[in-house]
């Protein structure tokens, strides 16, 4: 019975976490690890491994893991992953490598992403390093964006050998790392940083405070500053509003700006000079990951918090760990209703949100039931601010200001899936400049085959 | 690190600043804006480009200090290092692009409000720079607080100086003063570009719109990245919401929701921070007649 049950992993409690911005999940330790490692029964056909779009060899870490060879356990991860600290703490796990587990099928599957951020907190802890890389060759690569498919794309190339420089337009290198997923999911300082400076480690540069397409366009890079390709990771940062009445009221916010102010500037924090504004009681609007994270900062910044979706529980696209976190810290759910306005005082200020009450219709496209209004269901909810959680889209900045450089109708990228091969010869592109907003670990995989394709490029 | 070069007080509170940072140099035009950080704490502050030496590799900033970090700002010196300065940012101003022939033939008239004198500057350099000469009105609350009077001059076809107080110049406010240009003195303008506080963009709009001419105006709402992720800076033109910082800065003075723009800009002024505004202006003997603050 014992091989059914996964070793359970310490979190702070719900009552105390609310408050707090320290990290949820407080990880294994060495004998846990060990134990949640012995349940791994090393198939001869891992499954595991084909559902990681890095693949990283998982049976081969897990069995380091068991023998309390933990340093040997990294070097296995770093062969396939430059970002393990974060993917460990933020990649779907339940729908990638523990989907097909086979123990999943009678019981728990192996805790395979807790194990791999217990394999890369240790050798953070420990100064492992895992730096090694081929011989230079002197030839210079361009990546666009420090988010998760340039760091991981530059650091394959790096590893190859190449001169790699990332160009980055915030003040931190990271992308959604850094900006997006709060402290709390993952910490910046000690996890985001350290595998950035690892990324350095390989040789990369970061050249911040540069935005392609203004600061210097893409051209330029290849036909002035001597790239001899080019890798666009810019991401999908575009943020969507409702164009519903009031929208532009005092204290309707996106989440995008919400989670900036918050994690990249740490409003937050004592001493941080940008201000942040959360309000009393806040809804927010969207059901994903971005939403949950928004809902859990706000209320952690002291207000009462609604998350407003337009489908059931069952169809909320976040993560079911964090829709579970947010519940047990109190977030209210208010399902199946969707905002038509927002209401605001005389003064211009947001005191309520107007919503209509929906159900569910038949499977639409995606598959899920298309949410229909109830007509004459309008009802306000009071709350002194909104925060707008309803996707991002690519920002058109770099194909706008590239000539040969072509995207579709969504504005995204247009790559071969395999290559990231983009139309303009030499520059590549992965992640969500591509496919539009998804997963750390998508992003990472796409930056890793594009790496591959560049290497390949350049050997021609 | 973006060390400043050189330093220079303006006029009371308001201060000019030449910045290192080549990657901007280089590819600023007139219109457009960078976004400074002081250090690790600090916030990141929008700032129209002042003027640019492409050779030098330097970027001029003029700010007046408002808050508390333009505040900490003033007490940096030349050797000191902004951890971070990025841009150029937003679109250039439209006559960058437009046809030189047509443009000649344009009457153009810059109004400047107080700081605003600084970003009206490059426009009006790059102009003359091309062989336009356009003629522009700088107001201020006195004489002590005109900015770049001498590098003005040198650029602009008529330059007209209105002060609040009469202390030098045209005694009133700009828009009182571009209407008598306009009424008394028969003066034509066939394109009007204003900048500086958010009331005197939206006076001077309503003013141009019984004139029928066409007015620019540059927009300065709260931003964060600068970069279109965010959305803070949103406003409504012409009915339809637009990013100041990639749509903008400049829109069409007519079709801007004023009222909105301001209203959304005290969005992140704190009680202490609206006391603290109030009270420098008693103290420098300000009184707003235009409604600001209230």
């Amino acid at each position: 019975m014992e091989t059914k049950k996964r070793v359970p992993v310490k979190e702070q409690a719900p009552e105390i976490r609310r408050s707090n911005f320290d990290e949820v999940c407080l990880g294994y330790s060495e004998s846990e690890a060990v134990a949640e490692a012995e349940r791994c029964l090393h198939c001869k056909k891992p499954m595991c491994v084909t559902q990681c779009p890095v693949s990283i060899n998982i049976p081969e870490f897990i069995e380091h893991v068991k023998n309390s060879e933990f340093e040997e356990a990294a070097r296995v991860i770093a062969e396939s992953s430059s970002l393990p600290a974060v993917c460990g703490r933020v990649c779907p796990q339940e729908s990638q490598c523990e989907e097909l587990c086979v123990l999943g099928k009678k019981g728990d599957a192996v805790a395979i992403g807790k194990l791999e951020r217990f394999v890369a907190d240790w050798s953070r802890e420990n100064n492992i390093d895992l730096s090694q890389t081929l011989p230079k060759n002197g030839r210079k690569v361009a990546v666009i964006g420090a988010g998760p498919s340039g760091l991981s794309c530059a650091g394959d190339l790096a590893k190859l050998g190449y001169d790699v420089t990332i160009f980055e337009a915030l003040h931190k290198a990271g992308g959604v790392l850094v900006y997006g997923i709060p402290e709390f999911r993952l910490p910046k300082d000690t996890v985001v940083q350290h595998e950035v400076d690892n990324v350095k480690a390989l040789g990369v540069k970061i050249e911040t405070n540069v935005i392609i397409g203004r600061t210097v366009t893409l051209d330029e890079l290849m036909h002035q500053e001597g790239f001899e390709a080019v890798f666009i990771g810019s991401g999908a940062g575009l943020p969507m509003f409702m164009n519903i009445p009031g929208e532009n009221s005092n204290g309707v916010f996106s989440a995008n700006e919400f989670l900036t102010r918050n994690n990249l500037m740490k409003a937050f924090k004592e001493g941080y000079d940008t201000p942040i504004r959360a309000g009393k009681k806040v809804a927010v609007v969207g059901g994903g990951n971005v939403a949950m994270d928004a809902a859990r900062t706000a209320l952690r910044l002291g207000a009462e918090v609604h998350i407003v979706y337009r489908r059931s529980q069952a169809e909320l696209p976040a993560r079911a760990e964090e829709v579970h976190h947010a519940i047990e810290e109190g977030i209210i759910f208010d399902l199946l209703c969707n905002p038509v306005e927002i209401l605001a005082d005389e003064k211009g200020w947001v005191k309520g949100i107007k919503c209509i009450r929906m159900e569910l219709g038949e499977p639409d496209a995606s598959g899920r039931r298309r949410p229909v209004e109830i007509p004459g269901s309008e009802f306000v909810i009071d709350v002194d601010t909104v925060i707008m959680s309803l996707g991002t889209s690519p920002n058109p900045l770099i194909s706008s200001t590239t000539p040969g450089l072509e995207s579709n109708r969504k504005g995204c990228l247009i790559a071969e899936e395999e290559t990231g091969e983009t139309t303009l010869d030499g520059v590549f592109a992965g992640g969500d400049a591509v496919t539009g907003a998804a997963t750390v670990i998508l992003a990472m995989g796409a930056g890793k085959k594009a790496a591959r394709a560049i290497d390949d490029y350049l050997k021609k | 690190m973006y060390k400043i070069i050189a330093k220079r007080l303006l006029a009371p509170n308001i201060y000019l600043m030449d910045v290192a940072a080549p990657r901007v140099a280089k590819a600023a035009n007139p219109g457009q804006f960078v976004i400074v950080k002081m250090d690790e704490k600090g916030e990141r502050i929008p700032l129209t480009i002042c003027d640019y030496d492409k050779t030098a590799g330097t970027v001029t900033i003029v700010f007046q200090t408002v808050g508390c970090s333009t505040k900490k700002m003033a007490l940096m010196e030349a050797g000191d290092n902004f951890s971070d300065f990025v841009g150029p940012l937003g679109q250039p101003s439209e006559l960058v692009e437009e046809d030189l022939e047509a443009l000649k033939k344009k009457n153009i008239m810059f109004v400047a409000g107080g700081v605003g004198a600084a970003p009206v500057y490059p426009q009006v350099k790059w102009l003359h720079e091309h062989g336009i000469d356009a003629d522009a009105i700088v107001g201020c609350k006195s004489k002590d607080y005109l900015l770049l009077e001498k590098e003005m001059k040198l650029v602009t076809g008529n330059l007209y100086v209105a002060t609040d107080d009469g202390s030098y110049g045209y005694k009133g406010f700009v828009t009182d003063l571009l209407k008598d240009l306009i009424e008394k003195e028969g003066k034509k303008y066939d394109l009007v570009v204003a900048i500086g506080p958010m009331i005197m963009m939206k006076f001077i709009a309503q003013l141009t719109k019984n004139y029928g001419i066409k007015t620019i105006v540059s927009m300065n709402p709260v931003m964060v990245d600068g970069t279109g992720m965010c959305g803070g800076c949103r406003l409504t033109v012409g009915g339809v919401t637009k990013f100041a910082c990639v749509d903008g800065p400049e829109f069409d003075g007519h079709l801007v929701d004023f009222d909105e723009a301001m209203r959304r800009s005290t969005q992140y002024q704190t009680e202490e921070g609206r006391v603290e505004i109030e009270r420098q202006k008693k103290a420098e003997g300000h009184v707003c007649n235009l409604g600001l603050g209230e």
